[in-house]
């Protein structure tokens, strides 16, 4: 079939993304032209900042190199400007009289900049901050003049004057606002920032209104005069006072244009062959002026013209962060606040610290900080997902890391941390080499991020660093990723909840059959996405659906943990923690065997025998089938333990049969697969020897019966668990934390902890379908333990003993000579 | 010259799974079974920090390492980008439903 053909006009950051993601899904559909009216490949304008900050070069922000375009067969023509656009004829024309016919168009021309229409605006010396020209033009004026002046305090005009002011220049600012950056700060925060920059040598002239640019003979600018009859000297102006939807070409082809060109949620212009993305488009009203947006639609509009048809683009909200070095403003959302709205304020200008959230609904609308914005991408992401803070209002200003991430000595604010600091602590990753990758390879998001570095890979405990690394360096381009919609992984573009949705719904129970009828992108996935679906399968039909143990990691494969030497280690349970002579004498019997070089007691109140090969595990496990012993899911995302104190059986303050209890728990949850692992602890009485209060079920005994606290966790950052309700006897205990697991496994996306399923979701949601809905608490504590009834010991199943010889060929080596 | 050794039928490997071969001389040799009954062999061994293929999960033509998650492909060895590495690949054939490998 014969290619069809695509003309892009306008090669910057908008258009270039969306041939990108083009490439991905459509790379054979179409021939494709580009017109750049600018005389270098797509490059990151954005950047443009540090480049003027002398922090680096032009060839350090090339994101496409010549060589890509050709690579990928594009056509470029760069420095043509594309002057007509012929609808009739399907083609468009450039300035040099260059023509390329078309099937389909995509328009992304970007903005101009605002020129106020003041007299003297055409005078030398007088620019505007949009590409390489004007920095460069800026960079020489710096060598040769000393004084600068630029016209609006918004990010560009701050990052402009920045720029300036470190490459020797007495900049002044002046901006016809009552304080900077006005749209995005609010007076509070707008004053420390200007604070800030004024002792970074920076002036500032405010409220201003220019009225004229003075000149010489020579038709150079020399003064800037103001309408109060106010004058500064200027061997430069920068005019930074907005920017204009460029639709010059859009509209002399009579293409609906109105502050942009006009697109609907396809990107697709009124003219169905001729689509328009980035600073150029009008999107339901609002023309985006950061590319996170047009990183979005750009995906959108890519679909469409592989004409796969799904995917809407309905809009974006923003975040803006200054890319001033060592200086640290974070704003989101809407903080005008208005009516309904209420403001959680934190202020102190003795430590340079401020700041803001709005409210509305139990909601966060938006958010302004100045100083400390550790959190910004936290309220950002809470913003997004439209997630309900009531519960967690009372410390939300103290941020998520009021408690602490272990692992980088409580260090949490990126901007004061110098390049050598280690920022992940499993990879050994430091500061400046994330910020050095993020500029050369030209990141954007956190996957990418953490594919090139490692950071924050592995545990995650460093994750808002990387984020906030990521914000400073990039500026607003950086979205966190909306996380109740975040596809599952690169295979598929629907989301967690999608696809549990839809193997419930249209009742899949394959893998296979999901991927067929979710339309994977891969033959068979990835290690991210198919444990997933196995998990997802087996908790939606259990008894139906097969377990693939191809589609799980390999401890739960192997029914063991892999040690980095590739041996494996071995942790038999201890019911509540509970032991007996002949079970350790099994234990030591077994070590000895086997050679093992490592008996280590663990934090979860057993044994684990460290150091096993793989071909001895069936054997091993035989040996403890016969003392009676089973899987201690060591490796699962399973049930895990359930620690005990000594109680009322032996204790002088116990108040409840802790061990007791603990032990029925244990046996009721054997086996249970869920998203993440599962730990739970009773303790005896309020003194609480087992740690229940940082376990994902916690019971803690009271004269009166049981308190039970949900959604704790003790790993990578503390979190302490919610009190949930009370029960009276253990029956009680078993329903209420049985159902609680249940509506988790149900509900939760896979490798989230209850802890992080519960703050998605509201604790009120939860409480809602557990302690107040007593018969959906039933049916919900029935099918867990229908899911679990017939449960084999996995071990005792691939022992060499009575064990199954298919499932144990896994465990043997074929040798050769 | 090459050295064809039978090994196994081709159903004792778990189709999207694998087989470890031990060989005195080249060490164990990671033998992979794609959904296509396709079959690869590599040194078992990553070349990030030697972790075992085997005991990887196996996608399209490749396998992620169970350590750290490097992605390695099956038909060169080599790491996914942005990883950089390469473990050695070995020649495998299926004839009349027998896996053969070539040392
Ligand atoms: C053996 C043990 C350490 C010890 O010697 O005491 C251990 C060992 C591992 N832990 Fe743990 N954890 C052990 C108790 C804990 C505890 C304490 C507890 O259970 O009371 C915690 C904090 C409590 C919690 O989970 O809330 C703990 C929090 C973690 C985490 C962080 C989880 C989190 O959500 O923040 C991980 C990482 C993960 O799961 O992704 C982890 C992961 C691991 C892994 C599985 C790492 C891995 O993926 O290979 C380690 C396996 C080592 C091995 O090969 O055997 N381990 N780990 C403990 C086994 C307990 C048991 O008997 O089953
Ligand atoms: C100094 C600076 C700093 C910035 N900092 C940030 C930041 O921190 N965070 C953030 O999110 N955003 C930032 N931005 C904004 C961001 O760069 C833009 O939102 C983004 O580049 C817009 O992409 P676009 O493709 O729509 O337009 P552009 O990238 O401007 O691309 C449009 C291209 O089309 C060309 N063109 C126009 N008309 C024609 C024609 N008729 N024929 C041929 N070619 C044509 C233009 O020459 C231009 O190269 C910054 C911008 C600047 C200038
Ligand atoms: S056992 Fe746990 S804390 Fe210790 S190194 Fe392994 S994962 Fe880290
Ligand atoms: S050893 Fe394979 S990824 Fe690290």
């Amino acid at each position: 079939m014969k290619k069809l053909k695509l003309v892009m006009v306008g090669n910057g950051m908008a258009g270039v993304r969306t041939l990108e993601e083009l490439r991905k899904i459509a790379p054979d559909m179409y021939d494709i032209t580009v017109f750049g009216a600018e005389p270098h490949p797509n490059y990151n304008r954005i950047l443009l900042s540090p480049v003027l900050a002398g922090e680096m070069t032009i060839q350090d922000i090339i994101l496409n190199d010549l060589a890509w375009y050709s690579d990928n067969g594009i056509n470029l023509h760069t420095g043509k400007k594309i002057v007509t656009i012929d609808r009739k004829a399907r083609k468009v024309v450039a300035e040099d009289g260059t023509e390329a016919e078309y099937d389909r168009l995509l328009l992304s021309t970007g903005s101009n900049p605002f020129i106020l229409p003041v007299p003297g605006k055409d005078l030398k010396g007088v620019i505007s901050y949009r590409d390489i020209a004007d920095t460069d033009a800026m960079i020489d004026a710096a060598a040769k003049y000393k004084h600068a002046v630029v016209i609006g305090a918004g990010l560009l005009g701050l990052e402009a004057a920045n720029g300036l002011a470190l490459r020797g220049m007495d900049v002044t600012v002046v901006h016809i606002g009552n304080w900077i950056m006005e749209r995005q700060l609010d007076k509070v925060a707008g004053t420390m920032l200007q604070k800030a920059l004024e002792a970074k040598g920076m002036k500032f002239m405010l409220p201003k209104q220019t009225a004229e640019l003075v000149g010489d003979e020579s038709g150079r600018v020399t003064h800037v005069k103001f309408k109060d009859g106010d004058i500064v000297p200027a061997d430069l102006v920068v005019m930074a006072a907005g920017i204009r939807p460029n639709t010059e070409l859009a509209e002399k082809a009579g293409l609906h244009c109105n502050r942009g060109i006009v697109v609907n949620d396809t990107l697709q212009t009124y003219d169905p062959r001729i689509y328009a993305v980035g600073e150029c488009a009008n999107h339901r009203g609002i023309a985006y002026g950061l590319v996170a947006p047009l990183f979005e639609q750009a995906k959108v509009c890519a679909n469409h013209l592989a004409m796969y048809g799904i995917g809407r683009y309905q809009g974006s909200v923003t975040s803006t962060k200054l890319k001033v070095t060592g200086i640290d403003v974070f704003s989101a959302g809407d903080f005008g606040g208005g009516e309904g709205t209420e403001d959680i304020v934190f202020s102190d200008p003795g430590i340079g610290v401020y700041k803001r959230v709005v409210i509305r609904d139990d909601k966060i609308v938006g958010a302004v900080m100045y100083g400390d914005t550790a959190d910004g991408s936290w309220y950002f992401q809470m913003l997004r997902d439209g997630q309900n803070v009531a519960d967690i209002r009372d410390h939300l200003l103290f941020g998520k890391s009021h408690l602490g991430d272990a692992g980088h000595k409580g260090q949490n604010i990126a901007a004061s941390m110098p390049d050598n600091a280690e920022v992940c602590g499993c990879n050994g990753v430091c500061k400046g080499t994330i910020v050095k990758s993020i500029k050369e390879n030209g990141l954007f998001t956190l996957d990418e991020v953490r594919k090139h570095t490692k950071a924050s890979s592995s545990c995650g405990s460093c994750t808002g660093l990387v984020e906030q690394i990521l914000a400073s360096t990039i500026g607003g381009a950086y979205t966190p990723a909306d996380s109740n919609n975040k596809p599952v992984c690169a295979c598929t573009d629907h989301s967690h909840g999608e696809v549990r949705k839809a193997i419930v719904d249209l009742k899949l129970k394959s893998i296979p059959e999901v991927m067929h009828a979710m339309e994977w992108k891969t033959p068979n996935g990835c290690a991210s996405c198919r444990p997933a679906l196995n998990y997802y399968l087996i908790s939606s039909w259990p008894h139906e659906a097969e377990d693939d143990p191809q589609s799980r990691f390999i401890n739960e494969r192997a029914h063991a943990n892999i040690q980095k030497d590739g041996t494996y280690s071995v942790v038999p349970r201890m019911w509540g923690g509970l032991t007996t002579p002949s079970e350790l004498r099994a234990i030591a019997d077994a070590a000895e065997k086997y050679k093992v070089p490592t008996v280590k007691v663990t934090g979860g109140q057993r044994i684990d025998l460290l150091g096993v090969k793989k071909e001895d595990l069936p054997k091993m496990w035989a040996d403890f089938a016969d003392a009676g012993m089973v899987s201690g899911h060591a490796y699962g995302k399973s049930i895990r333990t359930v620690k005990t104190c000594v109680g009322a059986e032996h204790c002088r303050f116990g108040t409840q049969r802790s061990m007791d209890l603990g032990v029925k728990l244990e046996k009721m949850l054997f086996g249970m697969w869920s998203p993440h692992k599962v730990k739970l602890a009773v303790s005896g009485c309020p003194r609480n020897c087992a740690e229940a209060g940082i376990k994902d079920v916690g019971v803690i005994g009271v004269d009166s019966g049981y308190e039970l606290y949900v959604a704790g966790n003790g790993g990578i950052k503390t979190e302490v668990a919610e009190f949930f309700c009370k029960a009276k006897d253990d029956d009680e205990v078993m329903e209420y934390s049985g159902a609680f697991l249940q509506l988790y496994r149900e509900e939760a996306f896979y490798l989230e902890r209850t802890v992080h399923w519960v703050q998605r979701v509201g604790l009120e949601y939860v409480k809602g379908k557990v302690v107040e809905d007593a018969e959906n608490r039933k049916a919900l504590y029935e099918r867990l333990l229908y899911a679990l009834q017939d449960y084999k010991d996995p071990w005792l199943e691939r022992a060499s003993r009575g064990g199954e010889a298919g499932l144990r060929q896994a465990f043997e080596t074929i040798t050769i000579q | 010259m090459s050295d064809w050794k039978k090994i196994c039928a081709l159903t004792d490997i778990p189709s999207l799974g694998s087989r470890v071969v031990r060989s005195e001389k080249h060490g164990d040799i990671a033998v992979f079974r794609t959904s296509d009954d396709e079959v690869f062999a590599l040194h078992d061994k990553c070349p990030h920090k030697g972790g075992p293929l085997s005991q990887g999960i196996v996608h399209g033509k490749q396998v992620t390492c169970p350590l750290h998650s490097w992605k390695i492909q099956f038909e060169t060895g080599e790491a996914v980008a942005p990883d950089v590495g390469c473990t050695k690949p070995f020649e495998v054939k299926v004839e009349e439903g027998a896996v053969f490998l070539s040392v």
